[in-house]
C-alpha cells in the first residue's frame, strides 16, 4: 500500500480529508485497536465480570478448577452482611483510609506551601528527598520501616528511650493491632506525601503573582489571601488528589500484609482487600471473597466518578 | 508581597522535612554496609564506619538470588516492550482516527483503571488458574500487561494528539513516505511519552508483589519482591544486614529511573490515575 511516488502521496493526502476515507480509516482503527482490546477484554474485562459472577456462586478452589461452581443466589452477600466481623473490617478500613488521606492531604499541602516559600537550592534539596520517598517500592519501604521500628535493634525505639520514654524499651510495634496499623499508615503517608505535594506545588506556581500583589494593595491579609485566592484556584486539583488518594489508600494491601507476615497478628489488622484475599485463599471461599471485592468496587464508585468526570471534561476541552 | 526567598522558619522546616523523608532511605543504605556486629550495639551508629560489603556478598552468593533477579528482569523487559508496542498502535487509533465509539473507548480506558486490582486478585487468579498459567512467569506478564495498557494508551494518546497533523501531511507532500514521516516527524515528538510510559510499565512490573505472591508459588519462579519478603517469618533471627542489602539492590534501579523522568511520571499519575 505504501507508495513513495509523489503524485500518489498528494492524491492520498487530499483524500485523507474527512468523508471519503472514513470507512477505510474505521477499518484501520479496528486493526490498530485489536491487540490492546483483546488483552483488555480477556485479562481485565473477564476478571471483572468473573468477580461479579463468582460473588453469586458457591465456589471452592476445587469447583473453580473443575468448573463446578453453582449459583447460590445472594447467599454470599447475605452471609457477608450478616457477619459482624465484616462490619468491623469495613469500619477499620474506612478509618484507616480516612486517617491516611487526611494526613497525606494536610501534610502534602503544607509541604507544597513550604516549597513555594523556599529559595531555589533549598527547594531542590527538598524535591530530591520527596522523589526518593516516592520512588521507593512499597515492599522495600515496608521492610525498611520494620527495621527502623524493630523491637530490639530499631533506631526509633532507641531514640524514644534516649528522649526519656522508657516504656519504648523493647517495645514491639507489631504486637498490637493499633500500632501495627499506625505503622502501616505511616509508611503509606510517607510514600503518599510527595505526589500530593509536588502536584499542588505545580498548581501553586500556575497562580499568577499579580493577583496576590493586587490583593495586598487592597489590604488583604496573608490569611485572607490564602483562603480567598490560593484555595479556590487549587480547588480542582485538590478534589482530584483527594479522589485519587482515597482510591489508593482504600486499597492498601502490601504494607499491612507484610507487617502481618512478620508480626503474626492477622485477623485484627485485616483491611478489606486483605480480608477478601484471606476469605478466598485461606478460608477457601472464593464466592464470599469475590462478594467482598464487589463491595469494595461499589464503595469506591463515588470517588471514581469524580475522577472520570473530570478526565472526560479535559478531553472535551482538548478536542 | 510574597516572600520568595524564605526565612529562617521556612528553611528550618525544610531541613526537618528533608531529614524525615530521606532518613528511611539513608538508614537502608548505611545499614547495608554495616558489619554484622554493628547491628547489636547499644547506641546505633549513624555512619557506616567501618564499612563492609559482606551483606552484599551474602545476598549475591545465595544461589537463588540470580534466579529471582532473572525472573524479575524477564517479566519487566517483556511487559515494557509489549506494552509499548500494543499501546502505541492503539493510541494512534484513538488519537488520529475518528471511528465510531471512540469516546466510549476512552471512557472505558479510564473506568477500568478505577477498578481496584486488589479486588480483582481472586478472579484474576481464577482466570490464570484455568488457563494453566499459575506458577508461570507468563501468567504475571499477561496480567501486568493488562494493568499497564489503559494508562499507557491514555498517556500516548495525549502525546500523539499534540502532534499537529499538518506536520505529517506536509512531510508527505515533501516526498516522505508514511514510514519516513513517522520516523522523522512523529517519533521525536512522542519520544518523551514513550519514555515515561516505559518507566511506568517498568516500575509496575518490577515492584508488583500482591499478584506475584499468589501466582508464583515455586521458589524457582519467584520475583525479587516476593523474595524480599521471605527474610521474615522463618525460624532464624532476621538477617537485617542482608535484608537491607537486598532492598538496596532491588530498589535502586527503580529509584534511578524514577528520578530521571519524574516530571512525566507525576503528570501521568495525575492524568492516568495510576500510582507510579
Amino acid at each position: 500500500m505504501s507508495n513513495t511516488e509523489a503524485p500518489d502521496v498528494i492524491d492520498r493526502t487530499i483524500k485523507a480529508a474527512p468523508d471519503a476515507a472514513e470507512p477505510k480509516r474505521n477499518r484501520l482503527a479496528f486493526w490498530f485497536l485489536l491487540p490492546a482490546t483483546v488483552i483488555l477484554v480477556v485479562v481485565l474485562g473477564y476478571p471483572i465480570v468473573k468477580m461479579v459472577v463468582l460473588s453469586l456462586q458457591e465456589a471452592k478452589l476445587r469447583n473453580i478448577t473443575l468448573g463446578t461452581e453453582s449459583w447460590n443466589n445472594f447467599d454470599n452477600y447475605t452471609k457477608l452482611l450478616g457477619d459482624p466481623f465484616f462490619y468491623t473490617v469495613v469500619v477499620r478500613t474506612i478509618v484507616f483510609t480516612a486517617a491516611c488521606v487526611l494526613a497525606t492531604m494536610i501534610l502534602g499541602t503544607l509541604v507544597a506551601l513550604l516549597l513555594n516559600k523556599l529559595g531555589n537550592k533549598m527547594r531542590l534539596t527538598v524535591l530530591l528527598a520527596l522523589l526518593l520517598a516516592w520512588a521507593t517500592p512499597a515492599v522495600t519501604a515496608t521492610q525498611v520501616f520494620q527495621f527502623l521500628f524493630d523491637t530490639q535493634f530499631g533506631v526509633v525505639n532507641w531514640a524514644l528511650v534516649s528522649l526519656g520514654f522508657e516504656q519504648f524499651e523493647g517495645y514491639s510495634w507489631l504486637a498490637q493491632p493499633l500500632s501495627l496499623l499506625s505503622l502501616a499508615a505511616l509508611i503509606v503517608v510517607w510514600a503518599g506525601i510527595p505526589f500530593v505535594a509536588l502536584t499542588l506545588f505545580a498548581g501553586l506556581t500556575q497562580v499568577p503573582n499579580e493577583i496576590y500583589e493586587a490583593a495586598s494593595l487592597d489590604g488583604a491579609s496573608r490569611w485572607t489571601q490564602f483562603w480567598k485566592l490560593t484555595v479556590p484556584s487549587l480547588a480542582p486539583i485538590f478534589l482530584i488528589l483527594f479522589a485519587l488518594s482515597t482510591i489508593w489508600d482504600f486499597r492498601v494491601f502490601t504494607q499491612v500484609f507484610i507487617l502481618q507476615k512478620s508480626g503474626g497478628i492477622a485477623r485484627d489488622t485485616d483491611l478489606l482487600a486483605i480480608y477478601a484475599y484471606r476469605t478466598s485463599f485461606s478460608a477457601n471461599n472464593f464466592g464470599v471473597g469475590s462478594a467482598i471485592g464487589v463491595v469494595m468496587v461499589a464503595m469506591l464508585l463515588v470517588f471514581s466518578v469524580i475522577y472520570i468526570k473530570r478526565m472526560i471534561k479535559q478531553i472535551d476541552e482538548a478536542s | 508581597m510574597i516572600n520568595r526567598k524564605g526565612g529562617l522558619v521556612a528553611n528550618t522546616l525544610a531541613i526537618i522535612l528533608f531529614v524525615v523523608m530521606v532518613f528511611p532511605v539513608y538508614w537502608m543504605i548505611i545499614s547495608s554496609f554495616k558489619p554484622r556486629s554493628d547491628f547489636f550495639l547499644e547506641t546505633p551508629k549513624f555512619l557506616p564506619i567501618p564499612a563492609t560489603l559482606d551483606n552484599y556478598y551474602r545476598v549475591i552468593n545465595d544461589k537463588d538470588f540470580f534466579t529471582y533477579a532473572r525472573n524479575s528482569l524477564t517479566v519487566t523487559v517483556v511487559v515494557v516492550i509489549l506494552s509499548i508496542l500494543v499501546a502505541f498502535i492503539a493510541a494512534t487509533a484513538v488519537a488520529r482516527f475518528n471511528f465510531k465509539g471512540r469516546k466510549a473507548y476512552i471512557v472505558m480506558l479510564l473506568a477500568v483503571q478505577m477498578v481496584p486490582f486488589e479486588a480483582l486478585l481472586i478472579s484474576m487468579f481464577v482466570l490464570l488458574n484455568n488457563a494453566g498459567l499459575v506458577n508461570q512467569l507468563t501468567g504475571v506478564m499477561v496480567a501486568y500487561l493488562a494493568f499497564v495498557l489503559p494508562f499507557t494508551i491514555w498517556t500516548l494518546r495525549g502525546f500523539i494528539a499534540n502532534v499537529p497533523k499538518d506536520l505529517e501531511e506536509a512531510a508527505m507532500i515533501d516526498g516522505c513516505s508514511q514510514g519516513q514521516a513517522f520516523r522523522k516527524i512523529l517519533f521525536p515528538l512522542i519520544a518523551p511519552g514513550l519514555v515515561s510510559t516505559s518507566v511506568f510499565a517498568f516500575v509496575l512490573a518490577w515492584n508488583e508483589f500482591i499478584l506475584a505472591n499468589v501466582i508464583l508459588l515455586d521458589q524457582a519462579k519467584q520475583t525479587l519482591p516476593v523474595w524480599l519478603t521471605s527474610f521474615q517469618g522463618g525460624q532464624k533471627a532476621i538477617d537485617w544486614g542482608g535484608l537491607m542489602a537486598g532492598s538496596v539492590l532491588f530498589a535502586m534501579p527503580v529509584i534511578i529511573f524514577f528520578v530521571i523522568v519524574q516530571g512525566k511520571i507525576q503528570r501521568g499519575a495525575l492524568e492516568g490515575g495510576v500510582k507510579g
